[in-house]
């Protein structure tokens, strides 16, 4: 079985976010870039299922500007074998990622394809249904738990009031939540191993894939602030305060 | 002009409530692009929940889905079916819930239509505001798509009234897909407390408090006492003190109660982008540097461990 990850390029979650003064954008000069958390956990599952010996073969994908090959060595390093790098500067949207990525599953015909649940930059947590719909495939969101039974795929999923278990016939498309498993780390040998691993790149006019924009960010602000509170003293002040300040006991 | 449809997620009996949010989102939307809302419902059984969206005051016409399929909420007949009934709208909601999020990207793919997520206004007819990076931004956002596609954030807006109404209730059907995704089962957390999204007041318990046991006896005694619901930060979750579906932030459950008490929590950014709309925040931690107090109104330098029992006692008197 083949597995297919995609990865993204994003500021890391570490990072103080500062909005640009023109209201055009965030400020990225300066700030670290790592892989996307989620991502992370999406290819250790991979690489899991591939010690396992459920996947013989993985290929993992990012969408983004030169750097983004620094991500999928990264990627390589825990343990993916080939990486894909679809070369475009500048926000991609998620249907256009999802075209894009339908695009490298058309020629790469994996049997499953992992995502994450949600790049931390956009919040969006659209692109691995998106790909699930172009594909006509089933969709395993926000995963915590994968199961290979009598041929189909049992995915546990977290839902708002539990959890839930769906069963999906190969391929699919999984997205991964961040308890699937805890990423290992990569070790340095492993690190070196990753730099001769093969490394393509293409373009969305090579694949067909047309991405321009069809939204358009008029303004980015910063949020709200929440006005300084105080200290108390006591756990008598406190209850005193809730009660007769803001009455909200 | 153009009508609005809502696709409503409920539990055989009557609407969830993050269903009355978006419903009133959908209200502004209409009245931007100068159209009627429709609700779609749709479930194995699902005519009493569509006669509970007909009495929704404003609410025009209510489609109704029923057939096996629909059963359990999958995305993959559920998106065939708006896809092919909802091509002529103007927008397209739902909820941001777990139900919405799985959804609403798949039917939007179907339309070849992008999607705005978790939207937390309205600017005009194709302009809308949703927060970005854990809500370290807020982004106003232009859809030049026919149909927009759109998700909402309950705690944005007040939930619509759930009378008044009678709208006509219309059956819908389409083909379905073969099935190559089956549901199994769901464990669902039971529990008598009040919703943790809807609730009026939230206790939450961070990895300070160090054990499952603890997390029974002084999160949970405080929320019980307060008739609250409980939620717990993702360290806490991974650590297997309590369940996970009380996780709030980024990429837990976003809330926005009366009162919210964080006890052991530090405050991390992917937390407090599921705490900031409280109304009012209160943050117990032995660490005085603590990120949370500088989100907190009020702020107690403390071992929770004789903070939240004196906390109980004191609430009694
Ligand atoms: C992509 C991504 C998404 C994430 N999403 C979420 C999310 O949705 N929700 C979420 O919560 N986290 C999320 N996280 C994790 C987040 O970054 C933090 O790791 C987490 O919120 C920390 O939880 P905590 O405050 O319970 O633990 P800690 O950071 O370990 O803090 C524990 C606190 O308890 C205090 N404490 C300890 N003992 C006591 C005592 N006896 N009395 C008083 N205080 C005490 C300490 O001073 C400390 O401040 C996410 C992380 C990533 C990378
Ligand atoms: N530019 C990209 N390159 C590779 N994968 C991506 C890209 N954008 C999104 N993805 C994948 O889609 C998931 C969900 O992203 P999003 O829908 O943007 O929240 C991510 O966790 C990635 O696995």
């Amino acid at each position: 079985m083949k597995a297919l990850v995609a990865v993204k390029r994003v500021v890391d979650y570490n990072a103080t976010i500062l909005v640009k003064a023109d209201g055009s954008g965030i400020d990225t000069n300066n700030l670290k870039f790592s892989i996307n958390p989620f991502d992370e956990v999406a290819v250790e599952e991979a690489v899991r299922l591939k010690e396992a010996g459920m996947v013989s073969e993985i290929v993992v994908v990012s969408i983004g500007p030169a750097q983004a090959q620094d991500t999928l060595r990264n990627a390589l390093a825990m343990g993916g074998d080939r990486a894909i790098l679809v070369t475009v500067d500048g926000d991609v949207e998620p249907l256009a990622v999802a075209k894009l990525l339908r695009a490298v599953v058309e020629s790469e015909k994996p049997d499953l394809v992992i995502l994450g649940k949600q790049a931390i930059d956009g919040d969006c947590n659209q692109t691995g249904q998106m790909l699930a719909a172009l594909l006509g495939w089933p969709q395993g969101t926000f995963a915590s738990a994968l199961a290979f039974k009598d041929g189909e795929l049992n995915v546990i999923r977290e839902i708002d009031s539990g959890n839930e278990t769906v069963s999906l016939q190969l391929p699919a498309v999984i997205t991964a939540d961040l308890r699937l498993n805890t990423p290992r780390y990569v070790s340095l040998p492993n690190i070196m191993k990753a730099k001769k691993k093969p490394l393509a790149t293409t373009t969305p006019a090579t694949l067909g894939v047309d991405v321009a924009a069809r939204q358009r960010v008029l303004k980015v602000e910063p949020p709200a602030k929440r006005k300084a509170g105080i200290k108390v003293g006591s756990v008598a002040e406190l209850v005193a305060k809730l009660k007769n300040e803001a009455k909200v006991i | 002009m153009a009508h609005v449809l809502v696709i409503a997620e409920h539990d055989g009996a009557g609407l969830q409530a993050a269903s009355l949010c978006t419903i009133s989102a959908s209200f502004q939307l209409a009245k931007a692009q100068g159209g009627e809302v429709h609700v779609l419902v749709a479930g194995g059984s699902a005519r009493q929940a569509a006669e509970a969206a007909a009495k929704i005051d404003g609410v025009a016409k209510v489609l109704l889905a029923e057939g096996d399929s629909y059963a359990h909420g999958l995305a993959e007949p559920l998106a065939a079916l708006v896809a092919e009934i909802g091509g002529g709208y103007g927008a397209i909601l739902s909820p941001a819930t777990s139900f919405g999020k799985n959804l609403s990207p798949r039917i939007a793919a179907l339309l070849d239509v992008g999607q705005l997520s978790d939207i937390i206004g309205i600017v005009s007819a194709d302009t809308f505001i949703r927060p970005i990076y854990a809500g370290n931004a807020v982004a106003t956002v232009q859809s030049s798509d026919c149909v927009k596609m759109v998700t909402v954030r309950a705690t944005a807006f007040e939930p619509a009234k759930a009378d008044g109404g009678h709208a006509v209730i219309e059956a819908v059907s389409a083909a379905v897909p073969d099935a190559r995704s089956r549901f199994i089962d769901q464990q669902l957390s039971k529990s008598l407390r009040p919703e943790l999204t809807a609730a009026r007041v939230v206790v939450a318990g961070g990895r300070g408090i160090g054990s499952a046991e603890n997390f029974k006896t002084l999160i949970e005694a405080l929320a019980d006492k307060l008739g609250a619901a409980v939620g717990a930060t993702r360290a806490a979750v991974d650590a297997g003190f309590t369940a996970n579906e009380l996780q709030i932030g980024q990429t837990g459950k976003i809330i926005a109660p009366e009162l919210y008490i964080a006890a052991g929590v530090s405050g991390a950014i992917q937390h407090v982008a599921g705490i900031k709309d409280s109304k009012v925040i209160v943050a117990i931690n032995k660490d005085e540097e603590a990120l949370i107090f500088q989100v907190a109104d009020y702020g107690l330098v403390a071992d929770i461990n004789q903070a939240l029992p004196e906390l109980c006692a004191e609430l009694s008197k």
